[in-house]
């Protein structure tokens, strides 16, 4: 009786939050701009990772290492929500737009009229939605495209709201969440579509991307991780990994029966785009269960980085990374696009740092390998990637079979592992800086027991079969916020940091590096010698993304605050090692000493109109 | 514990989940005094935990730690100390006996409102939890009112005959 009324207040409710609150506003009647008018403009913040490249790098550089120490609090804005705030705002001329956790709330903010509410939307949503999420009701953000603004709703509904208004243009669904499938990432808008993935890993959900209609929302095309090749749109006859054609069959023949139907492999990561190739570039995350002794095989292509032609949705190329996943070490964090010099030759690389603890560089034309390094040297399940292209290991990791769960079979403790499964970095993106030619990379230091055991699969109900225990790595600490060279290996300077580093980093031409701590910190650090230069408390923990936008001939910086996610899971009561010896009271500090809930946007400028 | 008495318990809880919210009654004495199939009771019958002097637990505790973080650890934490939105189950539990644990974790729980947004769903369906109901909640109840510690218990009771074999019966998986 007592759910019933809950539910018929919540539909009450719900009629309520459906409708748009829009105040008429001076600003709506300018034509909008296209996606590529809009991020031509430096002083927009116009792509969830500012640009296709997902590089994070502004050209603004009014803000600059000798007066980012100057920087103050230039306005703040409470999102209402008090859950884990990942992603970061867009900034499209005199508007920014930004979107909370669950319910999905997204605000349009005049930055002409002292940040006025232009317009906001909140979606009805099925709260049941709410605990088939894994790890909080987080949303990475929305895209921008041809006055439209882009959501992927919890429920994974991708929804168009046209920019000026915040009405409804299309809605589309891509799938059940009562089946746990459910929408976190941000989308990207290329020309007339809009891709988006699914997350559900811990649900069994068989990951895509879909290739949505920008003008009416249709699925254009839609594509796979695991399964037969027209699911997952391989040409067996040019579909490459490491050079060579992959084949008929290649993820079925990686699968003991039809287990790749509930093999995981979500996309709910980042995804970027190169215009000259017109690949779209993504990754793939844990194959389920997490128990690997139940599913034997190299479980493809779960942990895949895909290269898919953005018109057809075709793969060009696939890496898997980790084959056959004893760790949960997703493979969907960022994939930056740069040219390098690599021995004295410009080589257009895709650069990606892993969560399973090694920082891949790859040509992005072609798949090619051409670095696998650590950027964490505690990093110890492998002793590194065969880069022996005439092996016939070419491209997998050495695995130590000590610290990887299921070597020895099910229902043992296997202890000792670094990175823990949370990964040296998870979804937090690193930014790439074309003036110091070094990645800055948010990263996790934290280590982990792992035991597997058998689990049986239930629609919509978690599907995860392993004990973890995580503990701070060696030193003590659970976060190192790093500018790294993926090329040699090299770490050029490093910042420990108590807790993970679980905010995205922003580099600036300003020669400043900006990124945000689980304590709530935002700094700002000198790009080339890794000094703090700004340090100030938000007030909340920080896992979201730091951004900059220009307005009114002012540069500003803006951060979302809003503890929660994995980091908010993991930490909030603080980690125990349980190597620390029979007896030891201690205990690690708990996060909930430092920081509490609440989601509020902070905004820093120089002094001065 | 045979199958068969998982099995029952599964149909207990779903009939159980649909009443939800008995009143309110914290777990009683957790002293054990009976042991079947590696599960200890108190003189209720409700599962419990039997932890040595010498901080070895008894093989119900150590699954139920195992099983925890199967289902639970995602929202309640590591250990059942809480997340940012999720309650601390060391406390939580110091409030409720057996049926309403179970209740609860048949049934779900919603507190949606403009201030949180909080949702447990039902395990009802999901063996990988109600399979090891007892031994989840022995483990909790250890945590909460029996001082066992965080992390992975140092030393448990073995294994009792056949335990894989009825759990993996009770999964309805083949290993």
């Amino acid at each position: 009786m007592r759910l019933r009324e809950s539910w018929v207040a919540f539909a009450a409710l719900g009629a309520l939050a459906g409708a748009v609150i829009a105040a008429p506003t001076a600003n709506a009647q300018n034509a909008m701009p296209s996606l590529q008018q809009a991020a031509a403009n430096t002083g927009n913040w116009a792509i969830p990772a500012l640009n296709y490249a997902s590089t994070r790098y502004s050209t603004l550089d009014q803000i600059n290492a000798s007066n980012a120490g100057q920087l103050q609090v230039a306005w703040t804005f409470s999102t209402g929500v008090l859950r884990g705030h990942e992603g970061q705002p867009l900034v499209i001329g005199d508007v920014m737009y930004l979107v909370t956790p669950f319910p999905n709330t997204v605000y349009a903010l005049d930055l002409n009229n002292n940040e006025r509410i232009i317009w906001q939307y909140t979606p009805t949503q099925n709260p049941e939605v709410i605990p088939v999420m894994c790890c909080d009701t987080v949303n990475r953000g929305v895209a921008y495209g041809d006055g439209k603004i882009i959501l992927h709703q919890a429920d994974n509904t991708v929804v168009a709201l046209d920019a000026q208004t915040g009405k409804v243009d299309w809605s589309t669904p891509l799938g059940s969440y009562k089946v746990g499938a459910t929408g976190t990432d941000a989308p990207l808008v290329v020309g007339d579509k809009v891709f988006a993935g699914v997350s559900g890993g811990e649900f069994g959900v068989n990951g895509f991307i879909a290739a949505l209609s920008l003008a009416d929302g249709h699925i254009i095309w839609k594509a796979n991780s695991e399964g037969p090749d027209s699911m997952i749109k391989f040409d067996p006859n040019t579909t490459t990994s490491l050079g060579k054609v992959v084949g008929a069959d290649s993820s079925l023949k990686t699968w003991k029966g039809d287990q790749w139907k509930i093999g995981g492999g979500d996309t709910w990561g980042w995804y970027s785009y190169d215009p000259k190739l017109n690949l779209l570039y993504y990754g793939s995350g844990n194959p389920s269960t997490w128990n690997p002794v139940q599913r034997p095989g190299d479980n493809k292509w779960s942990m895949t980085i895909f290269a898919r032609d953005a018109d057809t949705g075709v793969a060009k190329w696939v890496y898997q990374m980790t084959p056959h996943d004893q760790w949960d070490y997703d493979g969907i964090n960022e994939m930056i696009l740069a040219d390098l010099t690599i021995n004295g030759q410009q080589v257009p690389v895709l650069v990606h740092f892993d969560r399973n603890g090694l920082a891949y560089v790859l040509n992005r034309a072609t798949g090619a390998l051409i670095a696998a390094n650590k950027y964490d040297s505690d990093v110890n399940w492998t002793t590194g990637v065969d880069m022996d292209p005439s092996s016939p290991n070419y491209g997998r990791p050495s695995v130590v079979a000590q610290y990887a769960p299921g070597s020895r079979g099910a229902n043992v403790n296997y202890q000792g592992i670094c990175p823990a499964a949370l990964g040296s970095k998870d979804e937090q993106p690193a930014a790439f800086d074309p003036q110091t030619g070094l990645f800055y990379v948010p990263t996790n230091h934290v280590c982990m027991d792992y035991e597997p055991y058998p689990v049986a699969y239930t629609a919509g109900q978690p599907y995860v079969g392993a004990t973890l225990s995580m503990f701070p790595g060696p030193g003590g600490y659970m976060g190192r916020f790093i500018a790294f060279d993926p090329v040699t290996g090299k770490t050029v300077w490093a910042i420990n940091d108590q807790f993970s580093d679980w905010g995205g980093a922003l580099t600036t031409a300003g020669g400043v590096v900006f990124y945000g701590t689980l304590k709530g910190y935002l700094r700002a650090v000198d790009a080339k010698t890794g000094k703090i230069l700004y340090n100030f408390k938000t007030p909340s923990g920080i896992i979201g993304n730091v951004m900059t936008y220009m307005h009114g001939g002012k540069q500003y910086i803006a951060v979302l605050s809003g503890v929660g996610g994995w980091a908010g899971i993991g930490l909030a009561a603080g980690l125990t090692d349980p190597h620390a010896g029979l007896g030891a009271v201690g205990g690690y500090a708990a996060l909930k000493n430092y920081t509490a809930l609440g989601g509020q946007l902070t905004v820093f400028a120089l002094p001065g109109s | 514990m045979t199958v068969t008495s998982r099995l029952v318990l599964i149909a207990f809880a779903l009939a159980l989940g649909c009443g939800v919210a008995a009143l309110a009654a914290a777990p009683g004495n957790p002293t054990p005094v009976k042991e079947s199939g590696g599960i200890w009771t108190d003189k209720d019958g409700a599962p419990t935990f039997n932890i040595a002097k010498d901080g070895s637990v008894d093989w119900g505790t150590f699954v139920g730690f195992l099983r925890y973080n199967d289902a639970c650890l995602r929202c309640h934490g590591p250990d059942g100390a809480g997340s940012s939105y999720a309650p601390d189950l060391t406390q939580a539990l110091k409030g409720i006996d057996y049926a309403q644990f179970i209740a609860f974790v048949a049934g779900g729980i919603q507190a949606v409102n403009t201030a949180q947004q909080l949702v447990m769903p039902s395990f009802a369906t999901d063996k990988n939890v109600m399979c090891f109901i007892q031994e989840i909640y022995a483990y909790l109840r250890a945590r909460a009112t029996g001082g066992l510690g965080r992390g992975r218990p140092p030393k448990h009771a073995p294994a009792p005959k056949g335990f894989d074999e009825a759990s993996y019966k009770c999964l309805g998986i083949q290993m």
